[in-house]
């Protein structure tokens, strides 16, 4: 391997790395505040190209109608436990959040649609349509085990991976896509082509991650969720709904998959499936971070990213399995570093 | 409900099985083949998951390590299927080892996702490597013999797999009624509590995932010869967790639910290949994998604990007989009363700059009652663990019976007769009194897995429930054995963690806050547990912070202050020392 093959996989590794490090760092999120080690995130991410695929060729995407399917679940969901324990009150509440805006926005893509919007609206489109996802998945599927194990939580998080491929199909279709780059740019840095597509994914990994950091530490919103992440029962207590917490931690974890997604959607060609993998790699990555450091998630996804480029040059077929392997002597190093208290296993 | 009756219950599954092929149709047949090879690697899981606490996601590449080794000698070297089994188990309990030996050190969800990481890479191996046919599998796999006889139909190797299924399933209940069984379901309870009774956590974890990986090796042999055929799919990491969710739906701490489980996710995959098409017309194959992931996401959400252990507790309960009398398990020798029996010498624990324990020393003498006391943040707790092997020294030395146990861990230093209880209760709420007792019987017992699994064990296991029971009668719960231990008083779980410490045949009994958190009648009642326990010449250290509980029961107090030795002496000495009431109290100004 000669050092421009070598610079070129690294700044390849780079940039993948950087597309893992956003849904990584989604999936932190999710973990710190709900304890669901969110599998989904991926096939958010890839949904979202597809969806963009789809407003791209001026066909209304199948996400919309996911949407609607999901929102008027989630509402029967609310409405019956809100019946149930008496608090008619705050129906109106639950229609508007759970059923009211998501339908609004596949209203407002319709609507859209038929003025062939250009490209940055379809931007902002596709991640208008892809957010709501999350959040009412975390209402039907996950808010009734909110107190269950972490693994409880882990078990139905990959059930609800696989229902999701089965919807990417239904709604997607078996057809790959590959989306048109987001800019022609490109530059020559010590004798390396680098396109303007590589750069953009590694701004937009940056802005995101800092964005985070910001929101984290001066929002007082970013400090109750960060309150729910460290004690469920404390937080409430101060006045915080894990509930609520959690619909944030999905909204802004969705996000960063969608974002992601429109990434990675003009580099690799996306699948309805292609999550899965997208979504194992940022899991690695966040598992460095120790699922709790979000900064340790964005260096262990693109130590993941860097490793995959390379792996894949050796052999294409095996890249898989070396990134895989080296995910044990990364946990073990994790397990041995992070300082455990003696849990018992609830039965 | 009797135990006659549980046998004549199994009786009539197994007739019913056997009579399956003669009333069911051949494709029925198939479909309970299929349960059958499922059933073998969800028992497993259920072993692995649900009564050892281990989750895997990675068992579908156990089953294919042994399907392809079986493949490999059979179709593609021409070898008797046979010598594939051999080849195929011996494979996949060698990789199961070393990946225990390597990963389950490991803790919590950590050690769940290393099984999801080695589950997908030996999963992408099958279909990346030239000699396995790649994602073409490998074809014409000749059918098992016996003899001259081949089972190619599968009516015929019906037997054969439900057989094993069988038999697998009565050496697995037998072993979990065996000491290494009763092992392996105190692993729950945490890394601290299986040590403390002896056992070697990280030895029973690596047995259990070794023979989860060989019911998996075994299902993948007769998949590889009943299906005739094999390609990468049905081994990878989808199938890691379907196996999972059968095990879950079945009830994940019970053997017989990883059969029901394994029954109920193929009848329902294959009801929702024939009915989705009636309700949504052309959408199949895209909706049975959502359909199917609903439903057990529902499931998951009404029924945790999954289903036999839900019918079960409607069962009336076996009743079973009280121990009889049997011949005595052997006793340690114990030390003369009065001679030196622990012997803390300048013993320092540092967490980084902070100083928990700073240069203690002290002595225990065979057959006295000595408290450790002290205000909050002295330090007991510290020395406690130190004590017990959950933490060691930083410096200084600490002699039991004549031996240095410092640096010893856990199991080693409860071995050697050191016996303790836990300031928040450790037991197996789930096992009964009786079983909970007999897990301290654990290090004085040999029987091992084969004992275990064929029912060697009788005589040992007839004296340790004996034991077992004389303890519980010694601290008098000795009335209802079979009552499940989760279901007593804090104060008698209490003293059924003294019963289990003392199943132990202890040198020394060490106590940690016996009296937190109880009411004061069942304070006085341990007190007189207690006394009566020095009366027969047990020596017991007691680290407590009830005063009044310490003053009236011991005979030497050693107080602790910010983590060094105050004073030691007898109560009425220590209650009159102003030092000790300045550090309780704060100081007279």
């Amino acid at each position: 391997m000669t050092s421009d093959i070598a610079a070129i996989l690294g700044i390849d590794g780079i940039a993948t790395g950087a597309v893992y490090a956003l849904v990584a760092i989604g999936t932190v999120l999710i973990f710190t505040v709900t304890r669901v080690i969110f599998i989904p995130f991926g096939d958010i991410a890839a949904f979202t190209a597809l969806t963009l695929a789809a407003l791209d060729a001026k066909r209304f995407p199948g996400t919309g109608a996911l949407v609607v399917v999901l929102a008027c679940l989630a509402t029967l969901i609310e409405v019956i436990s809100l019946v149930r324990s008496g608090d008619i009150r705050l129906l109106p509440r639950a229609l508007l959040f759970y059923l009211a805006i998501p339908l609004a926005v596949v209203g407002i893509a319709w609507l859209a649609m038929r003025i062939d919007p250009p490209l940055a609206v379809r931007l902002l489109l596709a991640l208008m349509l892809i957010t709501p996802i999350a959040p009412l998945l975390d209402r039907i599927v996950f808010r009734p085990i909110a107190d269950g194990t972490v693994l409880l939580l882990l078990t139905v998080s990959v059930a609800l991976h696989f229902a999701l491929v089965g919807l990417g199909l239904l709604f997607f279709g078996p057809e790959g896509v590959r989306t048109e780059p987001l800019t022609s740019f490109s530059t020559e840095f010590a004798g390396v082509l680098i396109s303007g597509q590589t750069m953009l994914i590694v701004i937009a990994a940056l802005v995101f991650s800092g964005l985070l950091y910001l929101f984290f530490d001066f929002t007082l919103v970013g400090k109750s969720l960060r309150a729910t992440a460290v004690n469920r029962t404390g937080s409430r207590l101060m006045g915080i709904r894990p509930a609520r917490a959690g619909t944030i931690a999905y909204l802004l974890g969705s996000l960063m998959a969608g974002v992601s997604g429109i990434l990675i959607a003009p580099v690799n060609t996306v699948f309805y499936d292609s999550g899965f993998l997208i979504g194992l790699k940022a899991f690695v990555g966040a598992i460095v971070g120790g699922m709790t450091s979000y900064p340790g998630a964005a260096i262990g996804a693109v130590g993941v990213g860097i490793l995959e480029s390379f792996a894949s040059f050796q052999s294409s077929a095996l890249k898989d399995v070396i990134v895989f392997s080296l995910l044990i002597p990364i946990l073990i190093w994790r397990s041995l570093a992070s300082l455990h208290s003696e849990e018992e296993i609830e039965e | 409900m009797t135990r006659l009756h549980v046998q004549l219950a199994a009786a009539a599954a197994l007739a019913c099985l056997a009579l399956a092929p003669v009333v069911l149709s051949p494709f029925s047949i198939t479909l309970m083949n299929y349960i059958g090879i499922y059933s073998l690697v969800a028992i497993g899981l259920a072993l692995l998951t649900g009564v050892g606490g281990i989750v895997s996601f990675g068992q579908a590449a156990f089953v294919g390590i042994a399907a392809y080794a079986t493949a490999w000698v059979s179709a593609l070297n021409g070898q008797s299927p046979w010598l594939g089994l051999l080849f195929g188990v011996v494979l996949t309990c060698s990789v199961a080892a070393i990946l225990g030996v390597v990963t389950l050190r490991l803790q919590g969800h950590f050690l769940s996702l290393s099984t999801v990481a080695w589950g997908l890479a030996i999963g992408f191996l099958f279909g990346n490597v030239d000699g396995l046919g790649r994602f073409n599998g490998i074809s014409s796999i000749p059918p098992i013999r016996l003899g001259s006889f081949a089972l190619v139909s599968s009516g015929q190797i019906y037997y054969l797999i439900w057989g094993i299924v069988a038999l697998v399933l009565l050496l697995g209940y037998n072993l979990l009624d065996s000491r290494l069984g009763r092992a392996m379901r105190a692993l729950r309870g945490g890394n601290t509590l299986v040590e403390s009774l002896g056992i070697n956590a990280f030895r029973i974890k690596l047995v259990t995932f070794v023979i989860a990986a060989f019911l998996a090796s075994l299902s993948g042999w007769l998949y590889s010869h009943m299906s005739r055929f094999i390609s990468p799919g049905p081994f990878d990491a989808s199938m890691g967790i379907e196996y999972l969710m059968m095990t879950m739906v079945g009830g994940a701490g019970s053997l017989l639910g990883g059969v029901v489980g394994a029954a109920i996710v193929t009848l329902l995959k294959n009801s929702v290949q024939d009915y989705l098409p009636l309700i949504a017309k052309g959408a199949s194959g895209q909706l049975e994998i959502v359909a199917f992931s609903a439903l057990f996401i529902l499931f998951l959400q009404w029924a945790r604990q999954g289903i036999v252990p839900t019918i079960a507790r409607y069962l009336p309960k076996i009743r079973r007989e009280r121990p009889k009398p049997a011949p005595p398990l052997p006793r340690r020798p114990q030390p003369t009363p009065g001679e030196l029996l622990l012997k803390v010498d300048g013993a320092e624990r540092r967490f980084g700059g902070l100083v928990a324990v700073n240069n203690v020393s002290f002595e225990v003498r065979s057959g006295e009652i000595l408290a450790v006391i002290g205000p909050n943040g002295a330090g007991k707790s510290t020395m406690f663990n130190c004590l017990t092997g959950a933490l060691r020294v930083s410096k200084g030395d600490i002699v039991f019976a004549g031996r240095t146990i410092t640096r010893d861990p856990q199991s080693r230093i409860a071995k050697a007769g050191v016996a303790r209880t836990f300031q928040h209760v450790k037991l197996r709420p789930r096992m009964s009194l009786l079983e909970n007792v007999m897990l301290g019987t654990h290090s004085r017992t040999s029987s091992g897995l084969f004992a275990g699994a064929f029912r060697l064990n009788r005589r040992e296991e007839a004296s340790a429930r004996h034991e077992a029971l004389m303890q519980l009668e010694r601290v008098g719960l000795g009335d209802k054995p079979f009552e499940l231990a989760g279901n007593l008083p804090l104060g008698n779980q209490r003293i059924l963690e003294i019963a289990r410490a003392l199943a132990a045949d202890p040198a020394l009994l060490v106590l940690d806050e016996p009296a937190a958190g109880l009411r004061r009648q069942e304070k006085l009642r341990l007190a007189e547990l207690l006394r009566s326990l020095r009366a027969d010449h047990l020596t017991i250290l007691i680290v407590e912070h009830d005063m009044e509980f310490v003053m009236s029961l011991v005979d030497r107090i050693v107080v602790l202050d910010f983590g060094s030795k105050l004073c030691e002496g007898a109560p009425s000495a220590i209650r009159s020392d102003e030092r000790v009431q300045e550090a309780y109290l704060g100081g007279v100004a």
